[in-house]
């Protein structure tokens, strides 16, 4: 693991600050002079995983190439309640250009400063999980094959939440989205659709694949920092709870996305040209039942009836993560 | 500004939107009283002197920590802590040793010489105390803080009260107590040994004193009719732990009876055992879970070889034999006779049934009453003659040093306000931290810290201290397993999980504050919080 040890302290040892701790070795997060690159105002819904998620991993970016940093973004929620014209909420040079391009605006942005002598300049392109995993999988494949020097960061929410909810190619099975109703004989989206993007960019054999969530900030900072200081086509997959779209409470956000890395279902990962190099063990192991009744979205296994079929179903997929990522 | 083609505004920032509008609900910063402080009986500031102790100031936590209680060395080795059976810890892993801690800080100002301070002027006023047990220095050390002239009468040879005549030399190492009151001496509070305060009005009006706080304690030890030979040794416990203190020790001999089921018999079993007893029997009517002793001290009397001889009574006392009945324990728990009897060869008997006020002294005071052999207060520590104080063992309340010196502190402001002609009206009390108010998730496990333990040889031969302290380094590691119970700790969660940077970051030691333009009311810094200081209230329209 890549992170850098905290020291034992039993007070607080997994919040974002310590005030035991020495300055340097505090989170991002904790620094009173953080960037705040996405900053106040924004108008993500509250509790918003995503706002949450953009904020550590561009700040973390930040921090890690001395402010010298572009991003590009995809359509979708973040572009949306972030950059409302003309107004914006980044405090990073940021460019947007259509739903699938972030990927190739920023190799074409990587290739410009490249040109210009500007190798201390990172490039950043980030987008949601639609406009990753669906809509700009062929420009970010591209981007992966050509090893362009470039950190793709995924904020996933699971669906296409800023149009109303319709189902992605990363909505999990049973879940209820606009488009996959909670009705009939299978309710939600079907079993055995989808696909997973970070084991899909491990296969690409790009230097440094990770995947992050809202709920461990250390974690996910590390992997940043990491990412950030590596050559060629990287990518960060970033798991953040919507609280609209998933029907959870919006002070629940980082609870549940707590429980989907305990559960097992959201693994935490780390690879280096296509091989695992690394896994966050689980600190104290829960059944899928506590990741998904926390949220709306999979009442229908729960009431009328419990549905312990298909809830088996679930956990089989949380018991196949940990045995093959080796998580406890 | 020339613009690019159609764009017709000028990038603007997003801080022109305010949020906060949107809000419903909104996060208030609070602190909850932390269940240890809750139980302390002498009111310690438990989380907040463990705050200054988890970053290794030792001084300033010292200095929280007297704050409430002036004897915190010997407070760390004597009391019962109910702070660490109310610990939210223990339902994590086990509770922070908090009286470890506090030995440690009191051990280290001995070593290094902290003082206490003054700090306000001289009153003018002149407060008697009478008693220098823990109740009465702890009432003349709070009254000296508050500028009084204050002298303390004690009518033994040397001050400390049941803390020097009723608990060992094996608990409580005489030079910790001796350093402990001379520090309160040095505050200007004076002390009169061997004056016995014999007409309570006269005393007052001899030394010109404004008020007085009565703290005689509880020093008669309770006698129980039994049929007795001319020859048979019987004594009681209070005076065989006194004598401890002179220069011949008690005679007890080979084979000691205890009788009784306290502390105080167990102290008297355990001081036998070191006095060279082969054997040192504690005989008691119940059974041990009715036990008034405390556990711990039940269980390093066992170590030590003190037997226990349960159900039983002591009958009838001859010469070297003391005839032993059986009892049973009716549906009430009440222990009835059985008539089964049984003869014991021991020779001695020491009878540890508790102990009674003196209150010669009190003849001739009006107004006073007296209900079951101690004196009524009403809830400022006053009895009914006014400006006469009483606490400790000699009012109605558990009888420990921890509440004794809590009834020390609350008379002494008692008395300040009654001196300046009001009525101390004690500061509202927080609501409880309970432990549901807190966000686990963010504390690591984190064993409990044992102290060393003297090995048994030496328990039972001599009278070193039985329970030794922790070291720096094992001190720190258990102040810091302190959750904060309620209290803000500065671990920036709040500050770090807002979705919109609404939560302000003020500096080490001055918290945080909320930015109300663009606080959403999403409640995740409430829900995030490891210590439960923040909740959230429902915005008014």
């Amino acid at each position: 693991m890549a992170m850098q040890p905290v020291k034992f302290y039993q007070t607080g040892t997994f919040t974002v600050g310590n005030r035991l701790l020495d300055e340097s070795e505090r989170s991002v997060q904790a620094n009173m002079r953080r960037t705040n690159s996405l900053n106040s105002g924004h108008r993500a819904c509250q509790g918003c995983g995503e706002a949450l998620g953009a904020r550590y991993a561009i700040d973390a970016a930040m921090r890690a190439a001395a402010n010298r940093l572009v991003a590009a973004n995809a359509t979708g929620c973040l572009e949306v309640f972030s950059t409302p014209y003309p107004e914006t909420s980044w405090q990073v040079p940021w460019i947007h250009s259509l739903f699938g391009n972030a990927a190739a605006v920023a190799s074409g942005i990587a290739a410009a400063m490249r040109v210009k002598g500007r190798g201390d300049v990172r490039v950043i392109a980030q987008g949601g999980d639609g406009g990753t995993t669906d809509i700009g999988f062929g420009c970010l494949s591209g981007m992966f094959e050509r090893n362009d020097d470039v950190l793709y960061i995924c904020y996933d929410n699971e669906a296409y939440m800023n149009t109303g909810v319709q189902r992605s190619s990363a909505t999990p099975p049973a879940a209820r989205t606009a488009t996959t109703a909670a009705a009939g004989p299978e309710p939600g989206n079907v079993f055995g659709t989808g696909k997973n993007l970070p084991l899909i960019a491990m296969a690409h054999g790009i230097p440094y694949v990770a995947t992050a969530s809202v709920a461990n900030l250390r974690d996910l900072e590390a992997k940043v920092t990491r990412a950030t200081g590596i050559q060629g086509a990287r990518y960060i997959h970033i798991h953040v709870p919507c609280p609209l779209g998933w029907g959870s409470a919006p002070s629940d956000t980082i609870k549940v996305a707590r429980a989907a890395v305990e559960s097992g279902l959201f693994p935490l990962i780390e690879a280096e040209l296509g091989e695992i190099t690394d896994r966050v063990r689980i600190r104290r192991r829960v059944p899928v039942e506590d990741y998904l009744r926390l949220q709306k979205r999979f009442a229908h296994l729960f009431a009328p009836r419990e549905d312990t079929a298909r809830i088996a179903l679930i956990q089989a997929i949380a018991d196949r993560n940990i045995e093959r990522f080796d998580l406890l | 500004m020339r613009k690019p083609f159609a764009i017709t505004l000028d990038v603007g920032s997003s801080l022109a939107n305010h949020t906060g509008t949107w809000r419903t609900q909104r996060p208030v910063y609070l602190d909850r009283l932390p269940p240890c402080n809750h139980a302390c009986p002498a009111g310690e500031n438990i989380q907040g002197w463990l705050y200054h102790a988890e970053s290794g100031d030792y001084e300033r936590a010292w200095r929280e920590l007297v704050l409430n209680n002036p004897l915190p060395a010997v407070m760390g080795r004597v009391c019962y802590h109910p702070c660490e059976s109310a610990c939210n810890r223990g339902r994590l892993d086990a509770a922070v040793s908090i009286h470890a801690v506090e030995r440690f800080l009191g051990d280290e100002a001995l070593a290094r010489g902290w003082r206490f301070d003054v700090g306000v002027p001289d009153s003018g006023r002149r407060v008697l105390v009478v008693g220098a047990g823990p109740s009465g220095l702890s009432a003349a050390y709070h009254l000296r803080r508050l500028g009084h002239a204050v002298t303390i009468q004690e009518a033994g040879p040397l001050p400390g009260g049941m803390m020097r005549f009723g608990i060992p030399k094996y608990r409580l190492p005489r030079d910790v107590l001796d350093a402990e009151v001379a520090r309160i001496a040095a505050m200007g509070v004076e002390i009169r040994l061997n004056h016995r305060v014999d007409d309570l009005l006269a005393a007052m009006k001899a030394g010109g004193f404004d008020a007085v706080f009565l703290a005689v304690g509880a020093h008669v030890g309770r006698r129980a009719y039994l049929p007795a030979g001319d020859a048979a040794r019987i004594l009681d416990a209070v005076s065989v732990l006194r004598g401890m203190e002179g220069d011949e020790r008690p005679q007890l001999g080979r084979r000691v009876l205890v009788y009784g089921g306290g502390n105080t018999a167990l102290d008297v079993a355990r001081t036998a055992k070191r006095l060279g007893a082969a054997e040192a029997i504690v005989v008691y009517r119940r059974t041990r879970e009715r036990m008034p002793a405390h556990d711990s001290e039940v269980a390093e009397a066992m170590e030590e070889g003190v037997l226990f001889k349960w159900l039983s009574t002591i009958k009838q006392a001859g010469d070297a034999s003391f005839t032993v009945e059986k009892m049973r324990l009716d549906d009430k728990g009440f222990p009835q006779p059985t008539g089964e009897l049984e003869t014991i060869e021991a020779d001695s008997l020491v009878l540890a049934l508790g102990q009674d006020v003196d209150l010669a002294l009190l003849d001739g005071v009006p107004g006073l009453e007296i209900v079951d052999g101690v004196v009524e207060v009403d809830a400022n520590m006053m009895t009914g003659h006014p400006g006469i104080f009483a606490g400790g063992d000699m009012v109605p309340s558990e009888r420990t040093v921890t509440v004794a010196i809590g009834h020390g502190k609350k008379a002494a402001r008692n008395v300040d306000a009654w001196l300046r002609g009001e009525r101390y009206v004690p500061p509202e009390k927080h609501a409880l931290a309970a432990f549901e108010t807190l966000n686990t998730w963010y504390y690591t496990d984190a064993p409990q810290r044992v102290q060393p333990t003297l090995d048994a040889v030496r328990r039972q031969s001599t009278f070193d201290e039985v329970i030794g302290g922790l070291d720096e380094s094992n001190a720190l590691f258990e102040a810091r397993r302190c959750l904060s119970c309620g209290n803000c700790f500065e671990c920036d969660n709040c500050y770090g999980v807002c979705p919109d940077n609404a939560v302000v970051k003020l500096g080490p030691g001055r918290r945080f504050a909320f930015n109300h333009d663009y606080c959403k009311g999403c409640g995740l810094c409430a829900e995030e919080c490891p210590c439960g200081a923040i909740a959230m209230v429902p915005e008014t329209i």
